[in-house]
């Protein structure tokens, strides 16, 4: 399906979508509340049958957090960037899609880790590549690290 | 202990617990710094739990207060083995943000130069895939082909494995007036040693009893859990990045992308034997047909990407490795994402080898494929 289909299909199907065009792909942002209702029919809607999920990244802007996903569909060939925000930057929160991707899930905690946003309901939300104890999520754009940190 | 025979009817087996054991962070099969938690029964694998991060250097934090060009050696140091892959996602995403067109001569050499570091990466993972399920010999022949082909490297870009051969905008120097001659005499070569490899291990009885039916992988998991590279064409995944997205020489070339059904260990074998075939015959196609041009493009010293989005697709020798840039206009990324294969492939284990048992586990991780730094970064 081309963008402008993919698009109008979409639409269709829940409420408070916001679409950016003109980028390298189709670019849309879900409401957190919808997010997990949205990315399942994704999914397993024949029309869009998005089963491939080959990118799950946090970015760090200055009033909200966004979790980023880039969707292919293997049989169908087309792709979509899926974007949610938190709401606000000190408990963000989104739910979890490893349900829906499995590769999500280390995903998902590699971005807990890093940025630590929550992922409601994931099952194993723990730190990934940082030790237990580590304070602080290092991607965030206020992280300060004294001892480790290399200013340029 | 001949006589005790447990299934004779009337003895009960005995009970039996689980438990767990760690595998790594040294152990010598993991390829380096990995710590597996097995929870085992005997020697059945009931579940792995994989603890990564003993080599993370947060080069995604680096990244931001990084040059673009400085970038590009960063990501050397990820997947090292396919280094040169890896700094041309770089180059092709900050080409494409800029819109800088890149000299013909530029994509070939490109090109040839990614196969090399292609079947470099499979020779190493041959001999070491060899070595870990006891055969010591591949690894001196692995090694003994590689080393070829980094010879050629070094002449000309001067580094044998990080080589960093990539800028925006082209090479950093042209090629030397030896490589065509020394990639030739090197396909001649291979050629020669490629059957070899089988008649040594691919045939071999021992390789495989330990590696046919073990670790079967479907292709709607491999889908599910994102893996690529050869490891997911050997379950049928159909995702060469050089087919589906091609970029630089590759639309000129004509390969075969190697799909296999059987999904098990023995399948991922082969699919990196047959990707190297197909290296070697895209290698063939350009080698005499270099185009006379220049081999750089010029670029600003200073590059800043327009303010947007860009995603940048490659195939490395472990599959699809994407550069994610958020750019705010300014001389280094506002955020930069690796997507490296080897970070989602490591976490289909877990699927894999539930039921298998601890020497299965050895073959399964060395048919994946993993390289360490290219999953922590």
């Amino acid at each position: 399906m081309d963008n402008e289909g993919l698009k109008n299909t979409l639409s269709a199907w829940a409420e408070g979508l916001e679409w950016e065009d003109g980028t390298q792909f189709l670019h849309v942002r879900v409401p957190a509340a919808g997010l997990h209702d949205f990315a399942r029919q994704l999914k397993t809607d024949p029309q869009t049958a998005f089963d491939y999920l080959y990118c799950l990244t946090g970015v760090d802007w200055p009033e909200y957090m966004e979790v980023v996903y880039h969707l292919e569909s293997t049989q169908l060939g087309h792709r979509l960037v899926m974007k949610a925000r938190t709401d606000g930057r000190e408990t963000p929160a989104l739910d979890t899609v490893s349900d829906i991707w499995p590769t999500a899930d280390p995903h998902e905690r590699e971005v807990f880790d890093l940025f630590g946003i929550r992922f409601n309901h994931h099952p194993d939300l723990r730190r990934l590549l940082l030790t237990d104890e580590w304070e602080g999520y290092p991607l965030r754009k206020d992280y300060k690290d004294e001892i480790n940190m290399i200013e340029l | 202990m001949s006589d005790l025979v447990l299934t004779e009817p009337g003895i009960e087996a005995l009970p039996t617990q689980e438990y767990f054991i760690n595998m790594g962070p040294q152990h010598p099969s993991t390829h380096g710094v990995l710590r597996l938690v097995l929870t085992i029964d005997g020697e059945i694998i009931r579940k792995v739990e994989p603890h990564i991060g003993f080599i993370h250097r947060s080069i995604e934090k680096m990244c931001e207060h990084d040059a673009y060009r400085q970038i590009i050696h960063l990501t050397d140091r990820m997947d090292y083995l396919s280094c040169h892959m890896n700094n041309e996602a770089v180059c092709l995403a900050i080409e494409s943000a800029l819109q800088v067109e890149v000299p013909e001569r530029v994509k070939v050499i490109r090109t040839i130069v990614s196969e090399l570091t292609r079947l470099s990466s499979h020779q190493l993972w041959w001999g070491v895939m060899g070595m870990d399920l006891g055969a010591i010999t591949t690894f001196l022949y692995g090694f003994r082909d590689r080393e070829m082909i980094n010879d050629i490297f070094e002449e000309t870009c001067g580094a044998r494995l990080t080589m960093n051969y990539n800028v925006p905008g082209g090479l950093m120097f042209d090629i030397h007036p030896n490589f065509q001659k020394r990639t030739k005499d090197f396909l001649a070569h291979f050629r020669t040693k490629l059957p070899e490899y089988d008649r040594l291990l691919s045939d071999n009885p021992i390789l495989r009893s330990r590696t046919e039916g073990i670790g079967y992988l479907s292709k709607e998991d491999a889908i599910a859990y994102g893996i690529t590279g050869p490891s997911g064409r050997a379950s049928g995944f159909a995702c060469d990045i050089r087919k589906r997205l091609p970029y630089s020489a590759y639309p000129q070339v004509e390969f075969k992308e190697i799909l296999l059904t059987e999904g098990d260990c023995f399948a991922r074998y082969k699919a990196r034997i047959l990707e190297m075939w197909e290296s070697m015959h895209i290698i063939d196609q350009l080698i005499d047909n270099i185009p006379e041009g220049e081999f750089q493009a010029p670029t600003k010293q200073v590059i800043k990407l327009p303010k947007g989005e860009y995603y940048q697709r490659v195939e490395t020798a472990r599959g699809d490795f994407g550069v994610y840039i958020i750019s705010d206009g300014n001389k280094s990324p506002y955020r930069l994402k690796f997507r490296s294969p080897g970070f989602s492939n490591l976490f289909v284990l877990d699927k894999v080898a539930r039921g298998c048992k601890i020497a299965d586990l050895v073959a399964i991780m060395s048919t994946f494929d993993y390289v360490m730094p290219d999953i922590d970064r």
